[in-house]
């Protein structure tokens, strides 16, 4: 746990006893954890834990009050631009708009990952299902399918990091087994991800718990 | 609607054959292409401050006089305070949506900077609501008696005015985004920044209807309106980092 077993490679994104306040509330205070490269961290918690909360303080869009975060080393207020490019956040909003298609939705999301690559884009649509509702306009699809549309963004992004808030609302077993594959891909290939979930989540070896709520334990291999 | 539903669910990693370096005049260009297709398919929110604009107009005449002895004089004002209240209308809702369906947060993180991204939201905002209350408003000007030599003057004015217009509404908008339905805050923290423009703007035609030359207000305008342009992104992207963190 502590830096005498410190791995050859440097952590991505490490915190260090962060605490969060929320309207004069103590969410959770005094937490630690480091992400690796290859690391699948699911934070877990009761309802109102603060893994949200949490979710939303690592991508920057929370201020903490005490701790600290760095990435690569380095602490994230003097790199968080450097931090932002290697890091996707999918909220649980996902910025999916309802006047646009789902091809449009990812037109957008696709450019700020320089993908200019029109089959690409409707291949990653067939595979996650949505073949044939490519010019439907996204309020005539079900929750469901729209997170299948937020997710598509996951088959051809760069990034290393993903911050995913609770990627499997909505989604059939089908869907959540396909994403659950998805990540485990990721993270043999180098990458980190960081999710909240509800879900068992059988099918991830080498899954690491984080537990917020009553009382707070690290990472636990 | 005949999809089947047997699509394979696959969710294999794709590799793109064609990349684009990053840059952020790409990322400029499809925020631009993006914001454009939501804001046309909004109708109602961009017919809004138009009719809004030409019901004051044309109700004004009913309620005083329809004489041009009554309507000459004051046809600047009310020109300009009707298309300047049309404008702060049309601001209000800019970045709710926005907010309401996470686009905000992937504004906020999508490692761009937030600033030129914001502006592009509003400059697309400003072709599609301004231009066409600038377009209309020499119709309008005509029902009030504004003398001839004087469209020109009032078509450049509140071109340059709507730009700074909804530059400096959208701090107003980003800043009230997260406060639910905030129409008089908005307008309250907005309108004193919104008097200079007001009063150069109607000075700028106030000297074209009395035959003198309005460059020095239209100047002023032009001006004000660069200002805005390099500055205000910068506040627009502070307080939407604000109210996200509010959510």
């Amino acid at each position: 746990m502590t830096t005498t077993a410190k791995k050859t490679t440097a952590a991505l994104l490490s915190a260090s006893k962060l605490a969060c306040e929320r309207d004069e509330r103590l969410l959770f205070s005094d937490l630690s954890f480091e992400l690796y490269a290859g690391d699948l961290l699911q934070l877990e918690g009761p309802n109102g834990a603060g893994k949200t909360s949490l979710m939303r303080l690592l991508a920057g869009l929370l201020p903490f009050s005490e701790g600290e975060l760095t990435w690569q080393g380095q602490s994230l207020n003097t790199c968080r631009e450097d931090f932002y490019q290697s890091m996707l956040f999918i909220g649980h909003l996902a910025g999916i708009k309802a006047e646009l298609s789902p091809l449009e939705n990812l037109h957008w999301f696709a450019a700020l990952e320089g993908v200019q690559d029109e089959a690409l884009l409707e291949q990653a649509l067939y595979q996650v299902g949505l073949a044939g509702y490519e010019d439907h306009p996204c309020h005539q699809l079900s929750a469901g399918q729209k997170r299948r549309v937020a997710l598509a963004r996951l088959l051809f992004t760069q990034r290393l990091v993903w911050l995913l808030d609770e990627p499997f609302t909505a989604l059939d077993k089908a869907a959540v087994a396909a994403i659950e594959n998805l990540l485990l891909e990721h993270c043999q290939a180098g990458g980190a991800v960081i999710l909240t979930s509800h879900h068992a989540l059988e099918n991830l070896p080498n899954l690491k718990v984080l537990s917020l709520g009553a009382k707070l334990s690290g990472s636990q291999p | 609607m005949s999809v089947s539903n047997k699509t394979p669910v696959a969710f294999c990693r794709l590799v793109p054959k064609k990349m684009n370096p990053l840059n952020l005049f790409t990322v400029f260009s499809a925020g631009c292409k993006r914001e454009w297709q939501l804001q046309v398919r909004r109708k109602g929110d961009l017919l809004n401050p138009l009719v809004f604009f030409a019901l004051v107009v044309v109700l004004f005449p009913l309620g005083v006089s329809p004489t041009e002895e009554v309507l000459a004089p004051v046809a600047p004002g009310v020109l300009w305070v009707a298309a300047l209240l049309a404008v702060l209308m049309s601001l209000d809702a800019l970045f709710r949506p926005d907010l309401q369906d996470g686009s905000l947060e992937q504004l906020l993180v999508c490692g761009y900077p937030a600033a030129p991204l914001s502006l592009a939201k509003v400059l697309v905002h400003w072709l599609l609501s301004c231009v066409p209350l600038v377009l209309l408003a020499p119709l309008l000007g005509v029902m009030l008696y504004l003398p001839w030599q004087a469209q020109g003057v009032l078509m450049l004015s509140l071109l340059l005015g709507s730009l700074t217009l909804s530059l400096v509404g959208a701090i107003g908008a980003a800043l009230t985004t997260g406060v639910g339905k905030s129409g008089v805050l908005m307008t309250l923290l907005v309108l004193p920044f919104y008097m200079p423009v007001l009063i150069f703007g109607t000075g700028a035609m106030q000297a074209a209807v009395g035959g003198h030359d309005a460059t020095a207000h239209l100047a002023l305008l032009g001006a004000l309106a660069l200002l805005a342009l390099v500055l205000a992104p910068w506040a627009i992207a502070a307080a939407l980092r604000i109210a996200v963190s509010g959510e």
